[in-house]
């Protein structure tokens, strides 16, 4: 395994081609602009498409052309311009055309966005949240293949900081096993033949072959969802058997949460660390056992407490769940603030930990 | 020169014109009587057969009273957001370059919702057609205004008949498109008349030429009657077409 020096939005475009990705349009935005440019500069060598589009809108439209017509596609933006693209992506949900959205966000206050969406309808997005660059490699072409099996648009939660970091990694085609035929797939050649396909959120067929309609198929993708959020939810957690304290954080915030957890154990102090991988669907199963035998539990984030909701939800006693995170964005509007730094995570977990913490 | 011989009765019966059908109608339509938009639809179909490219062609649908042909039409068809359908057709296109895409949409699907999305997909010059059917009217939703109401039109939002001082002015978008660099063949036509109806068919036949070709962008607007959107009685709807959104809005090929 040959490891390249490489900044992330370019690690993530490689990956994404190198997972069969041969469309992409997107919207400049900082710090998602990164992502685009490289796309732009290494899609035609693969034999891809990727198009600076208008808008938002008309990049995500595109990209669920695309794959409607059968392409390994994706678009992206920040999660301002991923709240243009909410219409699609919830069209996308409900009438099953699958494709990557990168978000590559400017800080962690898309978390509501990413997994309640914005949207109409029953759906969800299945969101993967890297906590740095080689795991984003990874999930990149984990994402392509989870929307490939279940038909369905998914989300990439990145930060300025996986977008922008230089780190060391190998970039090959990732094999997550086997996957369903697109046979749904609008190639062009059913006209005339009496079968040709449809792909309508509304689900209601031919007039010589009627489909569900909407009833029976909103039903039968809300069945799916629930299927989805019973087995593909993952989680990382690190001193938990012993420990009094948890501390549950996601993305780059949870690598910084895991550093300075470690120095604590180091200093003797009984804690331990909850990442939820995909922030839908949610480990809460995993999230409740962690949390069955400890005193507190601290949630960090960089929001005024959004992922806080589930962990409400899922903690053993939600009585002991405390936030320790908060709104803390660059001046320039565009990175995290202060607060993303290891010495204040580690001032706010031993105020917690001596009662000192915000409710 | 063949001469017909008349001494034997012709092996099929003869068939009305009007009660052709294409054989790519998989159902009846369930639209208004006197509407102008499977007259339309049924010109695209026949396009589609006459230039042999049944089997290679994918089709993306707005949201209009027309969305319901995607249950009759035996085509491949994306049934896409309102106005959206020249995003999602590039997209296709652009993976799929062998094949034909085009977009259905109406006067409210691409001149209200869409316009930012057809006037881009034309200037970059996107190998597909659309095929705009304006009746200047929201006629799915029971007949209020659109960016393409002729003034002086009553709608439901329009009691008094479409203003300019209060609703502003219609938006030709077919002109507008024409003059855009990346467009290949653009026009307007209308199923008002049989003459029409012939005119319109050869403009819709040029325009997927021009795709097929690899020319560039076309468009083929067609003027279509909603005698219930306009409040008229059926039979009046191709006269009053004449009358109104003709003088709005003339017909023939915009490109030269």
């Amino acid at each position: 395994m040959t490891l390249e020096l490489l900044e992330g939005s370019t690690a993530i475009a490689r990956s994404a081609i190198a997972a069969g990705c041969r469309f992409f349009a997107g919207y400049p935005m900082s710090p998602f602009t990164g992502l685009l440019e490289n796309m732009s500069q290494q899609m035609p060598a693969a034999g891809g498409v990727c198009l600076n589009a208008e808008s938002e809108i008309e990049g995500v439209n595109m990209t669920l052309g695309a794959a409607a017509a059968g392409a390994r596609a994706a678009t992206g933006s920040c999660g301002q311009g991923i709240a243009l693209m909410q219409e699609a992506i919830a069209e996308a949900a409900l009438n099953e055309t699958p494709f990557v959205v990168f978000n590559m966000a400017r800080n962690q206050q898309d978390y509501f966005q990413s997994t309640r969406g914005g949207g109409w309808g029953d759906y969800r997005t299945i969101t993967l949240a890297p906590k740095d660059v080689p795991e984003a490699v990874e999930h990149t072409q984990l994402l392509f293949h989870l929307a490939d099996r279940y038909r369905a648009p998914v989300i990439f939660y990145g930060d300025p900081l996986l977008a922008q970091t230089r780190v060391g990694v190998s970039i090959e085609a990732l094999d997550f096993g086997p996957l369903p035929p697109k046979d749904w797939v609008l190639d062009g050649t059913g006209g005339g033949t009496g079968r040709s396909r449809q792909i309508w959120t509304w689900a209601m067929g031919k007039a010589t072959d009627p489909g569900p309609g909407p009833d029976g198929h909103w039903r039968a993708i809300a069945d799916k969802f629930d299927a989805i959020d019973k087995v593909e939810s993952r989680f990382e957690q690190a001193h938990v058997d012993d420990a009094e304290t948890l501390v549950v954080a996601f993305g780059s915030a949870a690598k910084f949460v895991e550093y300075v957890v470690d120095e604590l154990r180091a200093d003797g102090h009984r804690i331990g660390w909850f990442r939820p991988v995909t922030l839908w669907p949610f480990p809460g199963e995993a999230l409740a056992a962690a949390t069955a035998g400890v005193r507190r539990v601290l949630v960090f984030e960089l929001n005024a407490g959004q992922m806080l909701d589930d962990v409400r939800i899922h903690a053993a006693d939600r009585s002991a769940v405390r936030f320790i995170g908060g709104v803390s964005i660059a001046e320039s509007g565009l990175a995290y603030g202060e607060l993303m730094d290891a010495p204040v995570i580690r001032d706010r977990i031993l105020a917690a930990i001596t009662g000192g913490a915000r409710p | 020169m063949s001469v017909i011989d008349t001494s034997q009765p012709p092996s099929q019966p003869a068939k009305k014109v009007a009660e052709f059908s294409s054989p790519l109608l998989l159902g009846e339509h369930s639209l208004c009587p006197g509407c102008g938009e499977p007259v339309a639809l049924r010109l695209l179909l026949e396009v589609l057969q006459e230039l042999d490219i049944v089997q290679r062609t994918i089709g993306v649908v707005g949201h209009g009273c027309y969305g319901s042909f995607v249950r009759i039409m035996d085509v491949d068809v994306l049934q896409c957001l309102h106005g959206r359908a020249p995003s999602c057709a590039t997209g296709i296109k652009r993976v799929r370059p062998d094949r034909a895409v085009f977009t259905m949409q109406g006067d409210g699907d691409m001149v209200n919702e869409g316009l930012q999305e057809v006037l881009h997909t034309a200037a970059r010059g996107e190998k597909i057609t659309c095929v705009l059917l304006n009746n200047g009217v929201f006629g799915d939703t029971g007949g209020q205004l659109t960016a393409t109401t002729v003034l002086g039109q009553r709608t439901k939002t329009s009691l008094e008949g479409r203003d300019a001082e209060a609703h502003g002015h219609p938006i030709p978008v077919a002109d507008l498109v024409a003059g855009l660099p990346g467009t290949a063949y653009v026009a307007r036509g209308t199923v008002a008349t049989a003459g029409s109806v012939a005119q319109t068919k050869r403009m819709l036949r040029r325009a997927f030429e021009a795709q097929l070709s690899g020319a560039g962008f076309s468009l083929v607007e067609i003027l279509t009657m909603c005698p219930t959107g306009w409040f008229v009685p059926a039979p009046d709807g191709p006269g009053y077409l004449a009358d109104s959104m003709e003088q709005a809005y003339p017909l023939g090929e915009l490109t030269t």
